[in-house]
């Protein structure tokens, strides 16, 4: 079990590293949907087999919106040169980031054990307090639904900005053309 | 002690890819594809926390009981979370695009320095 998370996670490693340094946006959208599918499976042996589902359905749908981001387009390559300055500041901050992962990583508990104080409780209480038989669903839904109704303004939030964004012309357009001229007027105009 | 796996340093160069896509690129998409990665390394860590070693989906059957759950199943907890950060991830990418082609249509590129450049 232990090899296979290890093949999975380098596959996902080697699929970002394409998505992020290929030359072509389409090929490098759909790696980035490699490296999801690849989480996908991570998360359905990691015995969550609901987020493995919305997962695979979330990366459906994202890779939609990104193809009709990119396709459009022309799809040159933008990278001509070498940014090096951010380039080498990238690679800084990410060693430095790395390195204090490392260090953090010392208090938790080894991978296997989890700490679970609270989740044996829900565990233990899933079924004859809320009624729900798979314990995710009774943490969602009823535990914590305050946190899932906070979450959920979240989503409501940005898909209407992004509606609001995408309109294609304002109010005033469709109403009428808005022929007014602004500014400090011309003499023969006075 | 001694907590460090392997598996989470490979998940924290995961998350550094992400960084780096979002430093160093300069096309707009490719930006957005940095955040996406960095989202998925969030919540891969999370259930990779809460996960125990042969452990079962935390859904109750008729083949166990709750006490057996409670013993042998994984952690339930950061899964509700991740489940409600994926769906708001699929937002925020949304949003992200719909910014990202507005500004294609305004400026006629992707690039990050030329639109820049192109103020006004």
């Amino acid at each position: 079990m232990n090899a296979l998370f290890h093949v999975l996670m380098l596959f996902m490693l080697i699929g970002a590293a394409v998505a992020i340094e290929t030359k072509n946006m389409l090929s490098s959208v759909i790696a980035a949907g490699a490296v999801g599918f690849g989480v996908s499976l991570m998360f359905l042996f990691l015995g969550a087999p609901d987020i493995a589902i919305t997962q695979v359905i979330v990366e459906v749908l994202s890779l939609i919106i990104l193809i009709r981001a990119t396709t459009f387009a022309d799809n040159r390559a933008i990278e001509r040169k070498m940014d090096s300055f951010s380039t080498v500041t990238g690679l800084i901050f990410i060693g430095f980031l790395v390195m204090a992962a490392v260090w953090a990583f010392q208090d938790l508990t080894p991978f296997g054990e989890p700490l679970m104080r609270v989740s044996r409780r829900y565990l233990s209480g899933t079924a004859v307090e809320t009624g729900a038989v798979n314990a995710v669903s009774g943490i969602i839904l009823d535990y914590r639904a305050y946190d899932t109704l906070g979450e959920a303004i979240v989503l409501f939030t940005s898909i209407l900005s992004a509606f609001v964004i995408l309109r294609r012309r304002g109010k005033k357009d469709i109403e009428a053309e808005d022929t007014e001229e602004f500014g400090i007027l011309e003499q023969e105009q006075l | 002690m001694g907590g460090t796996s392997s598996l989470y340093i490979m998940n924290m160069a995961l998350m550094g890819m992400g960084i780096y896509a979002l430093i160093a690129k300069r096309h707009i998409i490719k930006k957005i594809i940095g955040v996406v990665i960095m989202e998925y390394a969030i919540n891969l860590f999370l259930i990779l926390l809460g996960y125990k070693t042969d452990g079962i989906a935390p859904i109750q059957d008729s083949s166990i009981n709750a006490a057996q759950l409670a013993v042998r199943a994984v952690d339930p907890l950061p899964q509700a979370l991740v489940l409600t950060s994926i769906v708001i991830g699929l937002g925020t990418l949304a949003l992200m695009a719909a910014q990202a082609i507005k500004l294609y249509e305004k400026y006629k590129t992707f690039d990050m320095s030329e639109i820049n450049r192109l103020r006004g």
